[in-house]
């Protein structure tokens, strides 16, 4: 290892999904970890950058790993140009730190952060979408800037520190949601906020469609079809929207619409998030339009936080098939939570959870749904629950075998409704497609192929195994 | 090479979709930065993916070169065909395959106008964000290719924000989409500004936002450009995210004044155009706050009705063709610097500008520091064209050494490639190579765009007389 460089021997607290690294190197500026990449190609090892280290029992394990790099010390706020909107940051700076920085000055990065302890650097490879990416767009659309170190040691930037910019490709882009199987993340530059002046959550239980029940709203489970939605007006006729479209497409321009259901048993909670001026008001709007809604200053306790859970899923939807997707859900005894009005939900499962008892009971609850569902075409019957791996379950709970069963079943069901599935996390791996087809994994694999032909960026952690 | 291709693109399209006839070819000569002129080798119309794959499949055959072309509105050249390739227009495929309101999207080919989108569901309250001032014709297709942006990107973003996926076909010949919502890398983000050079969009699934409740446009006068400039560091301090913020100074405003008689209040050093929108209670209390903070404005305009706020707007808008009226012949610069910089950048053009003998006027997009620059001289003049050509590349550097880029909006292409290594190391520019060759190791989709090339002898400085034909048919406002 190059001198200068902080390394120590790595211990079993420093496993990337179960793969033990022989060093830990822990970099203080870019040039120092040019000097590691440098030394790791040198040598040929194999490197896996870390930030708050919240993730690294997620993805597949690495086919090796020599060196784990451990941003934790590039821990500079560098620059924030307050008039510009614009900070520039260190990789290893905790977005909670980062948080209070840009706070002290009235700003914010319009990131959620749904893992305790996550940096800079990790919240950009691994670019999970938070409540308020909704209104915001993800990581990579507050990014403008990025400085990168590759497997070979070239430092490499794009983009700058102006908000508009369309010289050369966005290397940030690509970085972004890399799982850092490309290079090591070595600054970053973002697009601020203004702190919102006022903030309001409006709350309710979001309505569980029943086709045989009244089709007024707002008199307990009703159905959520029948709201005048701004597409009804005009045009010609088109499907009713959902609840969520509507909040979605409100002109009070909610910042974020989520829903949590903490088990098959619990009450599917939506919650809306209104920001900035004249928030109250614009909060009754929305309040409105939800049955039985209240408003106040204060988020629900699940907000914007990644369900607890052994295996972790993202689902990604059209935001119309939201609550034909909950339901294509409901039964397999996981936590799910995300945003509806995005077409993204987490789906936290663990083994404990999901046993024999419960899922049978809960299969049963679901066909005589799907029952009453009759005619209605969006309903379950169309995802063929019955079918959903339950079986795979098995008496001992979750294994691999039910796991990888589980995830093609639900993955084939949504798929039918123009969504996807990937586990972002889980200990089973046996005959487990985390991610799923992608119509791009060819060019994915050539971009790896040119970034880091020797394979030593985390490799095998991430897509097709890139 | 290119004469075989030519005989065997009866294979892959009808024979009315390939031209070959010199006079026909010559309508693709150069897209909106006129000085750069090319004829193509050959032009073809494809209708559909397959027929943009079964082209390119060709070229890799025969390792010719091919560009591809939307409307022609590029400002940097983008679109300059090759002698030795083929030029793939999509003016042929311009169907809106799908609009879907519940989920907010609009599937759409590469040919339909950025308009067009818009066109389709505002009577539903909806409308495609990204407004270039070219829209009406422009394509989105090549929107994707540049990123373009508009008035109104200070609070939307760019192109590359309202993509949610884009069908393309790579240089290679396959047919591949890359989705927003699919896990892998991002090469949605990476093929969004690659300005055609890593292969073709054939289909664009676009983001639809819904129409605000409340807009009102504010139009402050001051003495001078200072005042202007300190008003806009105030609206952004004071936490307020206008949908635009515009800014003209006296030599813009006399040139509008005079091709459009906007009326815009007399004796203003500096005009600012400020457009709030959103829900009508925030637009209320913003507004309050935008007068308070304006109060050194020595006029304050407010619209409430479209006919007013078209009115405001006029001034703006004509800016660009307006600048003929004061001068022969002009060069359109797009540069950004941070927000802050713009009184120190705008000082550093004033004596650029004396230094040389040369007029700016200033027109830009102040709230994200997109300058504008129209450097004015006289074509008859011996000698400034080259000093014109001086200043306007000297703005560059000042836009470089303020943390800026060498362009905001209207891309590298040809014209600025020269300028990249000014922004970038060798080391940036190589790996941005390496996206290159991933998606094009042969080089053959839109080669000699963007990445420097050795200057060619001979090549006439970027000097545009009169108005772009666009501007001159009222089919584009020009920002
Ligand atoms: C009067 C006027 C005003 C303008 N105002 C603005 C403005 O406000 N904001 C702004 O951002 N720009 C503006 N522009 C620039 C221009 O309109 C935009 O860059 C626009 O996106 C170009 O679209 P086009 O269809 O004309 O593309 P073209 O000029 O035909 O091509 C531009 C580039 O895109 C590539 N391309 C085109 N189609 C495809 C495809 N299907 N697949 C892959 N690559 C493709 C071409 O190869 C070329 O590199 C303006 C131009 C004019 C003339």
């Amino acid at each position: 290892m190059p001198s200068g460089v902080t390394v120590r021997q790595a211990g079993p607290e420093d496993e990337v999904a179960g793969v033990r690294p022989r060093w830990v190197a822990l970099p203080e500026t870019t040039e120092e970890v040019a000097a590691i990449m440098t030394a790791a190609a040198e040598h040929d090892l194999a490197v896996v950058p870390v930030g708050g280290g919240s993730k690294l029992h997620w993805g597949s394990p690495p086919e090796r790993c020599d060196v784990l790099l451990d941003t934790c010390c590039l821990n500079q706020v560098l620059e924030h140009a307050e008039g510009d909107l614009v900070v520039r940051a260190q990789a290893g700076v905790t977005m909670e730190a980062l948080a209070r920085t840009l706070a002290a000055r009235g700003q914010e990065l319009a990131l959620d952060v749904p893992v305790e302890g996550a940096t800079v650097g990790g919240t950009l490879a691994t670019a999970l979408p938070g409540p308020r990416s909704f209104r915001y767009g993800g990581a990579r659309d507050l990014l403008i800037g990025i400085t990168v170190v590759l497997a070979d040691g070239t430092v490499a930037h794009s983009g700058g520190k102006v908000v508009k910019n369309v010289a050369g490709y966005d290397l940030g882009k690509l970085f972004t949601g890399s799982y850092g199987t490309l290079g090591v993340i070595a600054e970053a530059t973002f697009r601020l906020h203004p702190l919102a002046s006022e903030r309001r959550w409006i709350q309710a239980h979001l309505p569980v469609r029943h086709a045989d029940e009244s089709t007024t709203p707002g008199t307990g489970p009703g159905p959520v079809q029948g709201y005048a939605s701004p597409s009804a007006r005009g045009g010609p006729p088109q499907r009713k929207a959902t609840l969520a479209t509507v909040l979605a497409t409100s002109q009070a321009e909610p910042t974020a619409v989520e829903v949590n259901r903490g088990g098959d048993d619990a009450a599917c909670e939506l919650a809306v998030l209104v920001e900035g001026s004249a928030a109250e008001s614009r909060a009754e709007a929305v309040a409105a339009l939800m049955p039985g809604a209240t408003v106040g200053a204060e988020p629900p306790s699940w907000w914007g936080a990644l369900p607890d859970g052994d295996v972790l899923m993202e689902l990604r939807f059209p935001p119309s098939r939201g609550e034909v997707v909950l339901e294509a859900v409901h039964g397999l005894g996981a936590t799910v939570r995300g945003s509806l009005a995005s077409g993204v939900l987490w789906l936290a499962l663990s083994p404990s959870e999901s046993s024999p008892e419960r899922s049978s009971e809960s299969s049963g609850r679901s066909s005589e749904s799907s029952e009453k569902l009759g005619s209605e075409k969006l309903g379950s019957e169309e995802l063929g629950r019955e079918e959903l791996g339950r079986e795979e379950l098995g008496s001992e709970g979750l294994g691999s075998q039910g796991l990888a069963g589980l995830v093609a079943g639900l993955r084939a069901r949504l798929a039918e409704v123009g969504g996807r599935v990937s586990v972002l996390a889980s200990p089973y791996a046996e005959g487990l497609d985390r991610w799923g087809e992608i119509s791009a994994l060819p060019l994915m694999r050539r971009v790896k192929e040119r970034f880091d032909p020797g394979r030593r960026m985390s490799p095998g952690r991430y897509v097709g195994g890139i | 090479m290119l004469a075989e291709l030519i005989g065997r693109l009866g294979e892959v399209l009808e024979p009315e979709a390939v031209i070959t006839d010199p006079v026909r070819l010559r309508t693709y000569e150069c897209d909106g930065l006129t000085y750069h002129r090319a004829t193509p080798g050959v032009a073809v119309l494809p209708e559909n993916a397959e027929q943009v794959a079964g082209v390119i499949r060709l070229c890799n055959e025969y390792g010719v070169p091919f560009v591809a072309r939307g409307s022609g509105t590029g400002l940097s050249g983008g679109a300059l065909p090759r002698t030795d390739g083929v030029l793939i227009v999509t003016s042929k495929m311009r169907a809106i395959v799908e609009i879907d309101l519940p989920n907010r999207r609009a599937v759409v080919e590469p040919g339909v106008t950025n308009l067009a989108i818009t066109e389709a569901v505002r009577d539903q309250g909806y409308y495609y964000a990204p407004d270039p001032s070219s829209q009406q014709v422009c394509s989105i297709g090549g929107n994707v290719a540049e990123n373009s942006g508009g008035a109104h990107c200070l609070k939307y973003g760019f192109t590359v924000n309202h993509v949610e996926a884009c069908e393309i076909v790579t240089p290679d010949g396959d047919i591949v989409t890359l989705d927003r919502a699919d896990p892998g890398y991002d090469l949605l983000g990476a093929f969004i500004g690659s300005e055609g050079t890593l292969g073709v969009t054939t289909k664009v699934t676009v983001r639809l936002s819904r129409t605000p409740e409340a807009v009102t446009t504010v139009l402050a006068a001051f003495e001078n450009i200072e005042q202007g400039g300190e008003a806009v560091s105030a609206i952004i301090a004071a936490g307020i995210l206008p949908a635009a913020i515009e800014m003209m100074d006296a030599l813009a405003i006399a040139a509008a004044e005079a091709a459009v008689a906007c009326r815009y209040p007399e004796n203003a050093g500096a005009v600012l155009i400020v457009e709030l929108d959103g829900p009508s209670a925030e637009v209320e209390r913003q507004f309050a706050l935008l007068s308070q903070i304006c109060s050194k404005a020595f006029e304050l305009r407010v619209a409430e009705d479209p006919a007013e706020r078209a009115a405001i707007w006029r001034g703006r808008k004509s800016a660009f063709a307006a600048v003929g009226r004061i001068s022969p012949a002009y060069i359109v610069q797009d540069g950004v610097v941070p927000r802050t910089s713009l009184p120190e950048v705008l000082a550093g053009i004033d004596s650029l500008s004396r230094e040389h003998g040369i007029k700016v006027a200033n027109v830009f997009h102040a709230g994200d520091g997109n300058l504008h620059p129209l450097v004015l001289f006289d074509d008859t003049e011996p000698g400034a064209g080259e000093r014109a050509e001086i200043v306007s590349g000297r703005i560059l550097d000042l836009c470089i050494e303020h943390g800026g880029s060498i362009t905001g909006e209207h891309g590298v292409g040809v014209d600025k490639a020269r300028y990249m290594p000014r922004m970038f190391t060798d080391a940036d520019l190589d790996t941005m190579q390496l996206v290159r060759c991933a998606f094009d190791p042969r080089g053959l989709s839109n080669p000699g765009k963007i990445f420097p090339t050795p200057r060619l002898c001979g090549e006439v400085p970027g000097v545009r007389k009169g108005v772009h034909p666009l501007v001159e048919s009222g089919k584009a406002e020009q920002f």
